[in-house]
């Protein structure tokens, strides 16, 4: 077969399968193949079914040969993030509590990839119940960015992105909680995308902050990126925090929406801290977008100092109390050393659950306790509004605004896991999305001078799903960042 | 010195509804352990909860039934408490917005004696929430098991004021909340079944004292009468420690329904702090009028509304109203068989006197009775047309109609049953059992009127019953005065 099949898109691989030139038994074996070339050293996959993918890819070729292809998924290899749940297969979320669990049932997204006749290949790595900024708070691995394999991924969704960026898988599903698509599809060079809270369902995505989590895909392209959110976005009735608003054809948006369009520079993303590399290469981005005739508005978020802080209580409030139902009782890591109900508790916890994990639930709980809430949570929520306020004023200038995806490229694997509030900020300029609950996207944006991938990031109004892919995929054709790939 | 006692009450329904309040499984009772359950049910990682509609329907009902206020918007909250029978380690409730604010019960005391209706008050209610109910731990030798059939069953907890004074009016509101349940379809609150659950917070107090005493906790009462009891002794209890010298501590006690006592189970110190937020994975529930007309079309009428216009419409007696009254399914046919004769009285009567009991003897339900209410409706106009005695009907028609459900007058036709009201065939017969009782005779001549009864009697028993007793009455009169 091909040679690189490994780094074609979603879209090349679909005309290949289409003309016939190649199966999806034949690509969904390259992967596997390329998977076990490579993930010794990259370490993206928690675990990969291959005699179901391949009998999955087997039933796509024979409706190939029967001529009711189911569209453009059908046949194409997809990697989930192990917090997604796919009925029969793992669901660890990268904790030894849920090590040995196995779902009993799909998640609507899982769901509408089986019926667009997608080939799940494999469990992706991630920082345990996705808490986490660069995948080394996995409790089986560290994913490392395939760019320079002394440097992290990214995270949480750091399996998700590396295996995109390895070329184990074209696409994959990660989670966006504070940034957990955005900035590991950074570091990797690959595009990610979180959709807008609402958009996609989140039943049988394991929840850590419920009000913020989100699914979104990841692909090698913006269009590629595009296929993957039209099957999987919908409104749901098992997810009652998801919107009842209908899906527009993303494709035919990137087709029809050009340039000009408004754009808004915050500056709040351009301040201290912003590496001046990264910043450079941001600012040519709001260049080319000046020289396509966009009018550049320089715009204000100012309570976005406020968002890390928010963030951390609002985050870990939810998470103290989503993951109390790992207990030791039913399905979890059950400690052996239990002497009563109470002691089950404790030990089976301890022993279950990593030090960040522990942390956040610690953090969680103290800022619910009886006489703190107000102070803390309930003041949080409040400065949620005024920050989604702020989004949503600066939504009446512009269409989008053009910021880094983080203030930095990949660092180094350990320079950071010693010190959260390092990590925590590695986040900065992504967390504010999720708690305004908008879109965003994080596309490549050429490679600094030590040949890290940078990313810009563009976010978009409450369902402005369609404007985002537009704009971004008229940088992403003006430049060929999309097509560099790591040497591996 | 005097005490007066406080009391308030937490009462917990299960509300009946076809499916969990969160999840599309059934509800039930009597399963087989754990199949009951969905990944819902048992917290898998993922699941999220989606809110029964019929619950928040019904639970509105309720809140209508109890007069309480419906918010227009109502929403979850997360209760967080680490237990086994708790699938995911946290109960979603309603902490501050719950879905009836208020409200209050009619309750009914009891009377000097059983057939004299007792002082009616209200009872003020502070709220009622919806909550989902919990599973059930089994405990065995060195073990235990979870069920959590139970899980997830829609629950809504009543709260009252602390304006209860007496485990009597604490049954009394038992009583009059579980007749509000089953009139609105909403429970059967069988206790048992655990259908209804009820916990009492009471704290005595020197009377004319207005600071609250100390308050404890009762549990696991598990029937209305368990609750009188259980409160009875926790009053004797806490009077008889303060007089001794003692306080009364902050605790929770449990009821031993066959010690009959209270006993210690925890402190308040040992309680939990329960990290109420809101549940970012249910959205608020707004209860817009329309929705709000649709429910309140479907309220009946309470229990003593319909005890006072039995009073004042039908004229019914206390024995009767208090048989009546607490089953719907009653006084509907009650009513149905008042209406079609015209005579209330008489219709309940036979229901109480009669139906009632070989319903029981039989042990059938009202709803598998041959006997409708126009069976009972065509007897009683039978009887005052007077077409059959009294005796006649209960002896001959009712059993015959309880049997077979034919109507009353195909069986007096059928069993030649119609009483004679021709004088010129009873005058013969009643002038044989005067001449042949002149003892009797000699009696009522003599101005014993009562002895008239004997002859009656004789009469009767000659016309196997058929003739009218008050024209036999009459013709026995005539014949005598005419003898003398």
């Amino acid at each position: 077969m091909a040679v690189d099949l490994h780094f074609k898109t979603l879209s090349e691989l679909q005309a290949l399968l289409s003309a016939g030139e190649l199966s999806s038994v034949e690509l969904t074996q390259a992967l596997v193949d390329r998977k076990e070339a490579v993930d010794d050293k990259v370490q993206a996959f928690n675990s990969l079914d291959k005699e179901q993918a391949i009998a999955q890819a087997e039933a796509a070729d024979q409706r190939r040969a029967a001529g009711s292809v189911l569209g453009p998924l059908d046949g194409i290899p997809i990697g989930l993030k192990d917090v997604i749940s796919v009925k029969g297969q793992p669901l660890t979320c990268s904790s030894k509590m849920l090590e040995n669990f196995v779902s009993p049932y799909d998640a609507t997204a899982t769901t509408h990839l089986k019926v667009a006749g997608a080939v799940l290949s494999g469990r992706l790595n991630m920082d345990e119940f996705a808490m986490g900024s660069s995948t080394e708070n996995s409790a089986f691995k560290t994913t490392v960015n395939p760019w320079d394999l002394e440097r992290v991924a990214g995270g949480s969704s750091g399996g998700s992105a590396a295996a995109v960026s390895a070329g184990a898988v074209p696409v994959s599903l990660g989670s966006d909680t504070g940034g957990s698509i955005r900035q590991p599809a950074s570091f990797c060079g690959v595009v990610g995308f979180k959709p807008t809270y609402g958009r996609v369902s989140r039943f049988g995505l394991v929840a850590y902050a419920s009000s913020l989590d989100q699914i979104g895909p990841f692909g090698r392209s913006v269009k590629d990126v595009a296929t993957v959110l039209q099957t999987i976005a919908g409104h749901d009735p098992k997810d009652s925090t998801s919107i009842e608003q209908d899906v527009p054809d993303y494709a035919g948006a990137i087709e029809s929406n050009k340039s000009p369009w408004k754009l808004g520079i915050p500056k709040e993303y351009f301040g201290e801290g912003l590496d001046p590399e990264v910043k450079a290469s941001i600012q040519s981005a709001i260049d080319w977008y000046a020289d396509q005739g966009c009018e550049i508005h320089e715009v204000t978020l100012p309570h976005m100092d406020l968002a890390v802080a928010v963030y951390y209580i609002i985050a870990t409030a939810e998470a103290s109390s989503n993951l109390a139902r790992y207990d030791g009782v039913r399905y979890t890591h059950r400690s052996k050393d239990a002497e009563n109900a109470i002691d089950l508790y404790f030990k089976s916890r301890a022993e279950g659950f990593g030090e960040e994990v522990k942390r956040r639930i610690i953090l969680g709980t103290y800022v619910l306790s009886s006489g703190y809430y107000d102070a803390y949570y309930l003041r949080a929520q409040k400065v949620r509004t005024l920050i989604r306020l702020d989004f949503m004023k600066a939504y009446e200038t512009v269409d989008a605004l053009l910021t880094p995806t983080s203030p930095f490229v990949s660092f180094k694997a350990g320079e950071k896991n010693e010190d959260p509030l390092a990590m925590y900020l590695s986040d900065i300029y992504t967390i504010s999305a999720n708690l305004a609950g908008i879109p965003g996207i994080s596309i490549p944006c050429g490679l600094n001078s030590e040949g890290l991938p940078v990313g810009l990031q563009i976010q978009g109004k409450p369902f402005g799903e369609a404007d985002l892919l537009a704009i971004a995929n008229a940088y992403e054709e003006a430049h060929d960042y999309s097509s560099q790939h790591p040497s591996l | 010195m005097e005490y007066e006692v406080v009391i308030g009450l937490e009462v917990h329904v299960q509300v009946r509804t076809k499916s969990k309040i969160f999840t599309s499984v059934g509800v039930g009772f009597g399963c087989d352990p754990n199949t009951l359950t969905d990944p819902v049910v048992l917290g898998f990682p993922g699941a999220l909860p989606v809110i029964n509609k019929e619950a928040v329907e019904k639970s509105v009902k309720v809140g209508m039934l109890l007069q309480s206020e419906i918010p227009e918007v109502t929403k979850w909250d997360r209760k967080n408490y680490f237990y086994p029978d708790s699938p995911k380690n946290y109960q979603i409730s309603q902490f501050d917005q719950p879905i009836c604010e208020g409200g209050k019960v009619e309750i009914e005391l009891p009377g000097p004696s059983r057939n004299v209706m007792g002082e009616h008050k209200w009872i003020e209610l502070t709220r009622a929430h919806l909550e989902e109910d919990v599973g059930k731990l089994n405990h065995f030798d060195g073990y235990s098991l979870v069920d959590y059939n139970r899980a997830g069953t829609p629950l809504l907890e009543i709260v009252s004021e602390p304006v209860l004074h007496a485990p009597d009016e604490a049954f009394a509101y038992l009583n009059a909340l579980r007749m509000l349940m089953i009139y609105g379809d909403i429970s059967d609150c069988d206790m048992e079944k655990g259908q209804m659950r009820c916990d009492a917070n009471i704290s005595i107090r020197p009377a004319g004292q207005e600071e609250l005493g100390v308050k404890v906790e009762i549990k696991n009462m598990n029937s209305i009468s368990g609750v009188r009891n259980g409160l009875a002794y926790e009053i004797e209890r806490q009077i008889q420690t303060v007089k001794a010298g003692g306080a009364i501590v902050q605790e929770t006690r449990g009821w031993d329904a066959a010690k009959n006592v209270t006993y210690h189970m925890r402190f308040k110190e040992e309680s939990h702090d329960y990290r109420y937020f809101p549940d970012p994975d249910l959205m608020p529930v707004r209860i817009d009028d329309a929705w709000r007309k649709r429910i309140a079309a479907t309220i009946p009428e309470r229990p003593y509304d319909r005890q006072r216009r039995y009073y004042e419409d039908y004229d019914l007696p206390f024995t009767v109203t208090s048989v009546l009254v607490p089953d719907p399914k009653l006084c509907t046919f009650f009513e149905e068989a008042a209406k079609a004769c015209g005579k209330a009285r008489q219709a309940a009567n036979w229901l109480m006197n009669n139906l009632l009991g070989e319903l029981g003897n039989a042990g059938l339900s009202l709803s598998e009775s041959k006997i409708k209410p126009a069976h009972i409706a065509e007897l009683v106009n039978l009887i005052e047309e007077g077409a059959i005695s009294k005796n006649i009907a209960k002896e001959q028609v009712f059993g015959t109609m309880f049997e077979t459900g034919d109507m009353p007058a195909a069986i007096v036709e059928e069993k030649g049953l119609k009483q004679s009201n021709d004088t010129t065939e009873l005058e013969p017969v009643c002038q044989e059992v005067i001449d042949a009782n002149p003892g009797p005779v000699a009696e009522i001549q003599a101005g014993n009127d009562k002895a008239i009864n004997f002859l009656k009697g004789q009469v009767m028993k000659a016309t196997r019953g058929k003739a009218n007793p008050a024209l036999v009455d009459q013709v026995l009169k005539e014949l005598i005065d005419k003898k003398g």
